[in-house]
């Protein structure tokens, strides 16, 4: 820290600043409802940031009731106080105040998921222990009511020191006013008795911290007793004088002799755990409901295994046809919006900046936002029904064929969005080699940006016949997205047989139960989405889109301005009428295709043709792909606007566009060898300037977003280049 | 530690079994130690994936997928029906 010290000011004062009451962080496993129930909570008024040094996403909200303010903080989910990832250590860090720019949290909203005590009472067992006002919140109790669980919670409360218990339906909103009051209230309640799961942790614990001088607090102690100084806690544990760590080593060794301390912890504390549940929690009998029809039917191998490739099917047919009436309505309102700019405005820069730069640059990239709303929708949807889980189970198999775990199907899966949360997905893997090899597999899944690129050239050259109960482009978009995943499978076996050679990752997958998605839930993540696609249209591409036309409008050429005026003249003397307004138009289009040429886009075009050339590339489509190596949505921005300006410019929309356009000779440029060449150009290269940013942030060097760059270009190059050159041959 | 041969792989679809001892040497198995795989934890083997790998075990209610190499670091004793 070159800052000095007394700038910082912590996060506690910023918090007294605002008006808030206090600070509360939300803890809860995995999968307990604990995202849901924050949402609910705290509505929009969230923010979203980072922790200081890391990738992982922190979530601030506020909770206003009765006229106090208390912010919200949500945790990554952990299933233990000692730390095994890196969330977990954010998760661990924040409890105990040791996250540098803040103070420990005033209180804690524990997540308890109703259907799953067993695990959640592990964790809360040791929240319990930490002394801190403490609420808990005891989600699903509906879904466990279905699935004959019967929760006595006045039992519970008495085992876990007298704590504070809230039921709650996240989905349908009941208890979350009493929840909302207990939150507010925290500061009010009562001390929590201690309670003794562990009477040797404690003693020694206190014994530690007595010698520290209260340096460490008592979860410290117990954490270094039982975790012993490791790269994860070097928070607390740095800075420790000789003779605590002497004590600690002594006392350790008391605690666990030879047997591996987190083992201990685990069978003492779940010794525990199974004593109370039988006290607090009675089986009713199982209903049978619609969860686990659904449960006992993917439950079979080979059935589950074809549910998710039917799934899969689904999805992708979805995409591409309940979108198209959305999009050909958007496709329309862009055109005649152009068309109307441009007679309005008449001739001119301007005018020809706000048709063709911005109205068909901007207008053919929202036009794939009914496509990406409804990849978004299912997506969220799989996830939150706790599909993704299962899918990683199910493939867990093939994944290990190729080196990886199950885990990694959830950043391959969430690439297909965007690889850029894709690749940060890959947190949750633990080995590093797994890792990596996933983040080179996931920019080849097919994510939204590319959707566009395949969506336009298979709607323009691929015909719509049907074949069995899809429609062919439906099929040929499907092939796209399982190139990509069979790309990304290759080189993750070669990167795990090559530079990450190494021992086969761990693998244990909570599968939770189905349940139906929140809506709310749903909607806010989906409006995220949205709002950020949005954004970037707004911006980058906006920006692209009016640089790209001002490069391929300037600069202008006199010559072929007034020789156009010179043909104009000539043929107004022996044509008339309608004739005469086609001829015009032809000359018009002529003299744009020349300014075209010899404008700046055309002349960067015209110099890397010959790179192009083999791929049956002209210096229009060289010009655009050139254009769209920040971010790849672009290139259909690009080629709206080099398209509207050409000799194409009758066609009316960008597709009829690109089939008219031709080469020098007369042949056309768009055959179907040069556009399945130019699918797989799409589907390999590395055209995303963030998704290299977000590689470079989480590999932590410079070494795997050059890589990963220089080797999808080549492959997609020398695929186009075999494409068109067999294709042609 | 060989108790009758039997482990978490050994046990047949709707089979349950009580943990009995657990080889903690290996970290992986620690971290499915924390997860509630313990001595005296019964699991039911709820369904598998394509080629038996991995398990799906019930834990309390909850599903958990383990792989067979796993599986088979955890010996238990089978539960017979109607116990």
């Amino acid at each position: 820290m070159t800052k000095p010290s007394e700038i910082r000011i912590s996060a506690g004062d910023i918090a007294v600043r605002r008006g808030l009451e206090s600070r509360i962080a939300v803890v809860g496993s995995p999968n307990s409802g604990k995202s849901t129930l924050f949402n609910r909570l705290t509505g929009l008024k969230q923010r979203i940031g980072n922790y200081p040094g890391v990738t992982v996403e922190r979530h601030v909200g506020t909770l206003t009731f009765d006229g106090k303010k208390t912010e919200l903080i949500d945790l990554p989910g952990t299933h233990s106080l000692s730390a095994h990832s890196l969330e977990e250590q954010i998760a661990v860090d924040v409890i105990l105040g040791r996250m540098e720019g803040s103070s420990a949290p005033d209180g804690i909203l524990a997540v308890l998921d109703a259907t799953n005590l067993y695990q959640g009472l592990f964790l809360l067992q040791q929240l319990v222990e930490l002394q801190m006002p403490l609420v808990v919140a005891l989600t699903m109790t509906d879904a466990a009511v279905q699935s004959g669980i019967d929760i006595d919670v006045d039992v519970l409360s008495e085992a876990l020191g007298g704590v504070k218990i809230c039921s709650v339906v996240a989905t349908t909103g009941a208890g979350l006013e009493k929840l909302r009051a207990a939150i507010s209230n925290i500061q009010d309640l009562p001390d929590l008795h201690e309670i003794s799961v562990w009477p040797e942790l404690t003693a020694a614990a206190k014994e530690l911290r007595a010698l520290s001088n209260d340096e460490l607090s008592a979860t410290e102690s117990m954490r270094l007793l039982v975790d012993g100084i490791t790269d994860r806690n070097q928070s607390f544990a740095a800075g420790l004088s000789e003779d605590v760590i002497a004590l600690l080593d002594k006392l350790r060794n008391d605690l666990f002799a030879d047997e591996p301390p987190v083992a201990v912890e685990a069978r003492v504390r779940y010794d525990w755990v199974r004593d109370i549940l039988k006290t607090v929690q009675r089986s009713a009998p199982k209903l049978q409901t619609w969860r686990t029809r659904i449960t006992d039917f993917v439950n079979q191998p080979v059935a589950g295994t074809v549910g998710l490739f039917i799934v899969m099917a689904i999805v992708f047919q979805a995409v591409f046809a309940w979108a198209t009436p959305i999009m050909d309505f958007i496709d329309a309102v862009a055109a005649s919006l152009g068309t109307y700019v441009g007679a309005t405005l008449g001739d001119g820069a301007f005018s020809s900046l706000v048709a063709d730069g911005v109205i068909a640059g901007v207008g053919s990239v929202i036009i794939f936002l009914p496509q990406i709303l409804i990849l978004f929708l299912f997506i969220i949807l799989l996830e939150d029904s706790g599909y993704l889980a299962r899918a990683a189970y199910l493939m867990d198999r093939t994944m290990r064929s190729v080196g990886l775990s199950g885990q990694s199907i959830i950043p391959m899966i969430s690439s297909f969005a965007c690889a850029v949360p894709g690749i940060m997905a890959t947190r949750v893997i633990p080995s590093r080699r797994d890792r990596i090899a996933t983040i080179m597999a996931a920019p080849f899944m097919t994510c939204s940006a590319r959707l566009p690129v395949y969506a336009l050239l298979i709607a323009a050259f691929v015909p719509a016949d049907r074949v069995g109960f899809m429609n062919l482009q439906g099929l040929v978009l499907f092939g796209l997205y399982m190139f990509g995943i069979v790309m990304g499978i290759l080189t993750a076996l070669l990167m795990r047989k090559t530079a990450l050679r190494g021992p086969k990752p761990p693998f244990a997958l909570m599968l939770p139960e189905f349940r139906r998605p929140n809506l709310q839930t749903v909607a806010f993540q989906l409006l995220g989405r949205v709002k950020v696609f949005l954004y970037r249209a707004g911006t980058v591409i906006f920006t692209v889109a009016v640089i790209v036309w001002a490069l391929a409008y300037f600069p202008r050429s006199e010559i072929i301005g007034s020789e156009a005026e010179q043909q104009r003249q000539t043929v107004a003397y022996s044509m008339s009428g309608a004739e005469l307004a086609a001829e015009y138009q032809h000359i018009d289009n002529l003299a744009a295709s020349a300014q075209l040429e010899q404008s700046w886009l055309g002349r960067a075009g015209k110099s890397v043709e010959p790179l192009f050339r083999p791929l049956g590339w002209d210096w229009r489509v060289s010009a655009a792909v050139i254009a769209g190596f920040p971010a790849r949505e672009v290139v259909i921005a690009v080629l709206g606007t080099v398209y509207a300006v050409g000799d194409e410019a009758n066609e009316a929309t960008l597709s009829g566009r690109l089939k008219a356009s031709t080469h020098a000779d007369g042949s056309p440029v768009f055959t179907l060898p040069m556009v399945i060449g130019l699918l797989i150009f799409y589907a390999c290269c590395l055209q995303c300037a963030a998704t290299l940013a977000v590689i470079r942030r989480e590999t932590n060097s410079w070494r795997w977003p050059v890589f990963a760059w220089v080797y999808m270009t080549s492959i997609g190059y020398v695929g186009a280049l075999l494409a068109f050159q067999l294709g042609s041959g | 530690m060989k108790l009758n041969g039997y482990t978490l792989a050994t046990l047949k679809r709707g089979q349950k079994g009580v943990i009995k001892s657990v080889d903690a040497s290996d970290p992986q198995v620690q971290r499915l130690m924390v997860l509630g795989l313990v001595e005296g934890a019964e699991l039911e083997h709820a369904s598998s994936a394509i080629g038996g790998d991995p398990i799906e075990f019930r834990l309390f209610g909850c599903g958990i997928s383990l792989r067979q190499e796993h599986a088979r670091f955890f010996q238990v004793a089978p539960v017979v029906a109607g116990d």
